[in-house]
């Protein structure tokens, strides 16, 4: 075993989670200045988002291109009930967590009718329905102003989240949450059925999964994650316009989903840091990112289709594959059976979903 | 009346950029989201031969559709053909990329602003107690003789013989001796011209700005879903359809919700009957 065997299995134990977590809770103190911190919380709103749309894209395989429009029904949903209607932060973050759910199961209930390039398409359509009432229906959205002045997420008289360092933790917290439900998700029999969806749809009907309800059940899950994500970043920024509907926003998380790996269990997190990190670093790319982003993408599906994190853990595999094979023959020579301690397919299996 | 004629405008331009969605769709099922990106730049291939070096409006279609017709094929050759093997989501999501790529390259170059394209038919033609404009009588014939041409090519010359024979049955077209490579390239190709002509037509009376296509393209996957995707005359009775429906939405509904009035027709079709409108057999 070498030096990167031993690296690229120290990615798999658990102590790399703990060390991930407490670096994400010392970042604050490390970081250079407030602005850092600040990208940072967005980028953990942003990445909530795109495990949404890992859900529905990444396991059950249906591109869902209106996922930039349900984040703006939850951060529309939280604006119009604390500002117009005076509700109470938290009651109207959850009423934006139901909204998305509700309309996603409506436009599930519909759009999985469709498969696959239907289904893309027809997503493509209801993102821009949303866009347009947001725009239009000027009573209820206030139209193309926007909504200012949306309240800070209330710490109970606690915590004040109008400062950035509290909201990052509280992004933070709501991020590792999302983190560990799509854990648990995809690795039960709920994300089972939606992988075997993604594989075929007959195979899995022929399994006795029912698609229409695992189907619409990912979308729901997808919708009330890109939701949440959406009110969050509503209590964040405190300003929404219908530029948050745009379909650009889709894409961008189509962009993050795909550099970190579709499907994968840490793919969205990679993928948004890294990208977001990217785009701050490189200033001057924030208005034209997508001269770079566009062939990437392209460049991305061409070949490495699996991502940053599919790309390693498919590099893991093989290399574990081949070092099983080398214990194999060995014992095979010295005829002597020996337990294969080095990888068992369980080992393997598992490493397929972190 | 009136509105009949702007149904028939809006109807000819969108059964245009449909019908080369649709063409490249029947042959490579790739629903080519860089389409209404395509159509765009032919806008502005146009614009730029019109303005920039002064050349006459059916040079610079000309020029708009070579050009975007070289691009389209570029495409093909370095994307889609690539991915012909790759799951259908890879595709999408490539098409995607292109389309992110090409925007954003014009705007860098020329700016987000809208330009006015200018065309050499300002005219107003009164007829019958109609007042129209020339170059709406202009899209309306333009865009039927090329529809004309086009079905001719496809069902008289051998080589539209080959991409209607690969659109409908691709392991037979294979059997008999077609280069797939070549159809491919050449519908690309076709759709690029389509897209090109399109805009170079219906530029003069909207404007020229680098999300132009956004809406169109849309517009075009409704059109192509509701009259079945990979048909042809299914793509120039959906243009009609959705064009009229927006031209009466908008003088009897509202003109703010017309743009939403194809996406409306789409969900409401669909909810009753996900097969499309004119589609045959499955899906």
């Amino acid at each position: 075993m070498n030096a990167l065997q031993k690296i690229s299995d120290f990615f798999m134990t658990p102590a790399m989670k703990l060390i991930m977590i407490v670096a994400a809770l010392l970042f604050p103190f490390v970081a250079g200045n407030e602005y850092q911190i600040y990208v940072m919380a967005l980028a953990f709103v942003w990445a909530i988002a795109v495990y949404g749309m890992n859900i529905i894209t990444g396991l059950c395989g249906q591109l869902n291109l209106a996922h930039g429009g349900f984040f703006a029904i939850g951060a529309y949903t939280l604006a119009i009930l604390t500002v117009d209607h005076g509700w109470p932060f938290w009651w109207a973050f959850v009423a934006a967590g139901v909204s998305g759910a509700l309309l996603g199961f409506l436009a599930g209930v519909v759009s999985l009718r469709l498969k696959e390039h239907y289904f893309a398409i027809f997503t493509l359509c209801v993102g821009f329905i949303i866009y347009l009432l947001i725009d239009k229906w000027e009573e209820l959205t206030h139209g193309a102003l926007g909504i200012i002045n949306i309240p800070a997420p209330s710490g109970f008289g606690l915590v004040d989240f109008t400062e950035t360092t509290p909201f990052y933790y509280l992004a933070l917290v709501f991020m590792v949450l999302s983190i560990w439900l799509a854990a648990r998700i995809a690795n039960s029999l709920l994300g089972r059925s939606f992988r075997a969806i993604r594989i075929s749809d007959e195979l899995a009907a022929s399994l006795g999964i029912n698609l229409m309800r695992n189907k619409v059940l990912a979308f729901v899950l997808s919708t009330t994650y890109a939701s949440v994500a959406g009110a969050l970043y509503a209590g964040m920024v405190r300003f929404i316009g219908p530029a948050e509907a745009d379909v650009v926003h889709t894409f961008d998380m189509i962009t993050f989903l795909l550099v970190g790996g579709i499907g994968t269990l840490m793919g969205p997190l990679f993928g948004t840091l890294a990208i977001t990190w990217l785009t701050q670093s490189l200033q001057f790319l924030e208005e034209y990112r997508m001269i770079v982003f566009g062939p990437l993408l392209v460049v991305l599906v061409i070949f490495f289709p699996r991502g940053v994190v599919g790309t390693f853990l498919t590099w893991r595999g093989r290399r574990l594959a081949a070092v099983q094979e080398t214990a194999k023959k060995e014992s095979a020579s010295e005829k002597k059976p020996q337990p294969n301690k080095a990888v068992t397919p369980r080992n393997q299996e598992a490493g397929n979903h972190a | 009346m009136q509105q009949v004629l702007n149904g028939l405008t809006l109807g000819s331009i969108y059964g245009l950029v449909a019908l080369g969605l649709t063409l490249v769709y029947g042959i490579l099922h790739v629903p080519n989201f860089a389409h209404g990106a395509l159509y765009m730049v032919g806008a502005y291939v146009s614009y730029v031969i019109m303005v920039d070096f002064g050349a006459n409006y059916w040079l610079a279609m000309l020029g708009a559709a070579g050009a975007v017709a070289l691009l389209a094929v570029l495409c093909e050759r370095l994307v889609f053909n690539p991915l012909r093997h790759a799951p259908p989501i890879h595709d999408k999501i490539a098409a995607i990329g292109i389309m992110l790529f090409l925007e954003a390259l014009v705007q860098m170059h020329w700016g987000a602003e809208f330009r006015r394209m200018p065309t050499p038919y300002t005219g107003i033609v009164e007829f019958a107690g109609l007042t129209m404009p020339a170059q709406r009588i202009l899209i309306i014939v333009g865009a039927f003789s090329l529809m004309a041409v086009l079905h001719l090519f496809l069902k008289k010359t051998m080589t539209g013989s080959t991409i209607v024979a690969m659109a409908q049955n691709r392991e037979g077209a294979f059997l008999v001796g077609i280069d797939a490579n070549r159809v491919a390239m050449m519908t690309f190709a076709i759709s690029g011209v389509l897209a090109a002509v399109g805009a170079t037509l219906f530029a003069p009376i909207n404007l020229v700005y680098p999300a132009m296509g956004h809406l169109l393209i849309m517009k075009a996957f409704v059109i192509i879903i509701l009259g079945g995707m990979g048909s042809i005359p299914g793509a120039i009775v959906g243009g009609l359809i959705i064009g009229f429906a927006e031209a009466f939405g908008g003088f009897y509904i509202s003109t703010d919700y017309k743009d939403i009035i194809a996406f409306a027709l789409l969900v409401v079709i669909l909810s009753i009957k996900p097969t499309g409108l004119f589609t045959k057999g499955v899906r």
